[in-house]
């Protein structure tokens, strides 16, 4: 198959708006399109520093934003840029989310998932698709576009923080599993249809791996299928340099992912297990 | 009925389904990735270079590209030999196609170290990387670049793995690359690989001014390398007198670009950038678009296209390509 256009040389643009999401969580606006769909990524050069893939937060084909937690020497380097600094761009790689117009789609985001998430939402409710969007976090003030995504029709909130500071006390995951729980007994007592247990068509997620492990157990275990945004170490980015292959399927996580069916996933050994650094040497998660 | 041409050849006893290989540093981490690689039609394949102990690469970017080229400054990053033994290990309790070891070290004792941690795990080949464009960073100089250290090297690995068969990876960036192919032969090399990347080259942001490499400079491959791949194909086969198999590395992409490496002499033809551009089957492309090409050239086996141009030119009563510098 081949890889469709794309660009594999950065090029600079200009940071056009900042917007401070919470304490560590920055999303920078640059002008410009990458033609990038929900679910796919970019390498972001900040020069002299370092590069490193990002998820779109979005790209309406006129300006693209990248939205990052300041966690790292890289990602901390980017969040003292200032609007009209310099940024590489390249890309967007890999898959996508895919879906079919008018689904019900469970969306579950975790931590600075929920930027892509935003720009899947976006993009499915414009195809008439109905939401269930899962969006958690540590606390209240680590909780990202919630304002963005009430603001979209079609999409039903749950909101879940580890403490209890916002929506429900616990994971996102066990929301989705009470929704999966009650859309199953509604199906098997009745026919009839009802808001919030119409069948789920399939379940999206980006986030923290162990919250993507929980997800792909979860829609496993209730047949539903799902799409999950898995994470690994790059160079290239385009299938090049086989940083991000993972075992023991040999899959390139830029190339055949970072959106992987939940078939494929399941087939992960190392899923949810260990993840390897720039010399292919494992760590545990 | 019309017969599929025979793509298979035996090399120093070893025998490879089909021409084509996965060059040293693509996909070439894990045995998991070899796998995929060999399901996507590689007649064999190459590891990353491997070192005598933990070696860290460059920061990024290290891999840029555009439709006429690649640079990369990976940096030769690698975990060392006890990764190196899981994988290699990993891939040989079933391996379906060949493998080769590509090691790397900064002096002949190094060389000699990795070499000896290798042979037992029984790779098929061992290639010897003495001609990475990193080599510049670490020392100065590659060691493809002067016969006396080539050589050098090529000896002390020897030592090491017995009867292994052994192939010395040479670089296009010396004006003699036959008399380098040559001494490495004298000095116990079973066959060349012919070619490292070229240059180093250069790519610079123009609104920020700044070398896009971390490292500022990479070796280029891809499409502009074959003309240049296949000169230095043609100039190692000539000076080894077509006694020794060549490996025969640099922008291929399609079939033909296949086909015209092994009519410069290459026995055997490594992908590499090629995997970026026409996806990770471009192996099976490769080998569907050699069998399309043979067969309507009447063409029966592989093997009768090695060093058909140096025939070619012989049979005309023409000299060889004559362009070693002396």
């Amino acid at each position: 198959m081949a890889i469709p256009l794309q660009s594999r040389l950065p090029k600079t643009y200009r940071i056009k708006a900042i917007q401070q999401e919470t304490d560590m969580v920055r999303t920078f606006t640059f002008d410009g399109s990458l033609g990038a769909r929900p679910g796919q990524f970019v390498m972001l050069w900040l020069p002299g520093v370092d590069e490193k893939p990002f998820s779109v937060a979005f790209d309406n084909g006129a300006e693209t934003k990248i939205t990052f937690f300041a966690v790292g020497p890289m990602s901390e380097a980017l969040a003292r840029c200032s609007v009209g600094d310099l940024v590489g761009l390249r890309g967007p790689f890999g898959t996508c989310y895919e879906w079919k117009p008018g689904q019900h789609i469970a969306l579950v985001a975790g931590g600075y998932g929920a930027a892509p998430m935003y720009f899947v939402a976006a993009e499915t409710v414009h195809h008439g698709c109905t939401l269930e969007v899962f969006v958690g976090a540590r606390s209240k003030e680590h909780l990202l576009y919630l304002k963005e995504l009430e603001s979209l029709p079609h999409v039903s909130l749950h909101v879940a923080t580890n403490d209890g500071s916002e929506g429900f006390k616990g994971f996102n995951v066990q929301q989705l599993e009470k929704m999966l729980e009650a859309v199953q007994k509604k199906r098997k007592n009745e026919k009839g249809k009802m808001k919030n247990t119409d069948p789920i068509d399939q379940v999206f997620a980006c986030g923290p791996e162990m919250m993507l492990k929980a997800v792909s157990e979860l829609t496993a275990k209730y047949k539903i299928p799902s799409q999950l945004s898995l994470e690994r170490y790059m160079k290239c980015g385009y299938g090049i340099c086989g940083n991000c292959v993972v075992d023991p399927l040999g899959i390139r996580l830029c190339t055949e992912g970072p959106v992987v069916k939940n078939d494929a996933c399941v087939k992960i050994e190392e899923f949810g297990k260990y993840h390897r650094d720039a010399l292919g040497k494992k760590h545990t998660f | 009925m019309i017969v599929p041409m025979n793509l298979s050849q035996t090399i120093l006893g070893v025998t490879f389904e089909n021409p084509t290989v996965l060059a040293s540093g693509i996909m070439g981490i894990t045995a998991s990735s070899w796998r995929f690689v060999t399901a996507s039609g590689a007649g064999a394949i190459t590891t990353k270079s491997l070192w005598p102990q933990e070696h860290k690469g460059n920061v990024n970017p290290t891999i840029i590209s555009t439709e006429h080229w690649m640079l990369n400054a990976v940096g030769v990053p690698d975990a060392g030999p006890e990764k190196a033994r899981q994988e290699i290990g990993d891939f040989m309790k079933d391996h379906q196609v060949p493998l080769i070891a590509n090691i790397i070290g900064l002096s002949a004792s190094e060389f000699a170290e990795v070499a000896a941690a290798i042979a037992p795990l029984k790779p098929d080949f061992i290639e010897v990387n003495i001609s990475t464009p990193t080599f510049l960073k670490l020392r100065g100089k590659l060691f493809a670049e002067d016969e006396g250290e080539a050589a050098s090297i090529l000896t002390a690995v020897r030592k090491e793995i017995g009867k292994i068969p052994m192939f010395a990876k040479l670089t296009p960036n010396v004006p003699n690359i036959g008399q380098i192919a040559a001494a490495c032969v004298a000095a116990g090399a079973d066959g060349i690989t012919a070619i490292n990347t070229v240059g180093p080259g250069m790519a610079i942001d123009l609104r920020s001014r700044m070398p896009i490499l971390a490292a500022h400079k990479g070796g280029l491959s891809g499409p502009a390398l074959k003309p240049i791949a296949v000169r230095c194909v043609a100039e190692v086969y000539e000076a080894t007198g077509g006694k020794v198999p060549i490996i025969g590395t640099g922008g291929v992409y399609t079939g033909e670009d296949a086909i015209e490496m092994m009519l410069a002499g290459a026995s055997l033809v490594g992908i590499g950038t090629a995997v970026a551009d026409r996806g990770i089957d471009v192996f099976s492309t490769v080998c569907e678009e050699m069998q399309l090409w043979c067969t309507n050239e009447g063409v029966d086996n592989v093997s009768d296209l090695v060093g058909g141009m140096h025939q070619e030119l012989q049979q005309r009563g023409m000299k060889g390509t004559s362009m070693t510098h002396k």
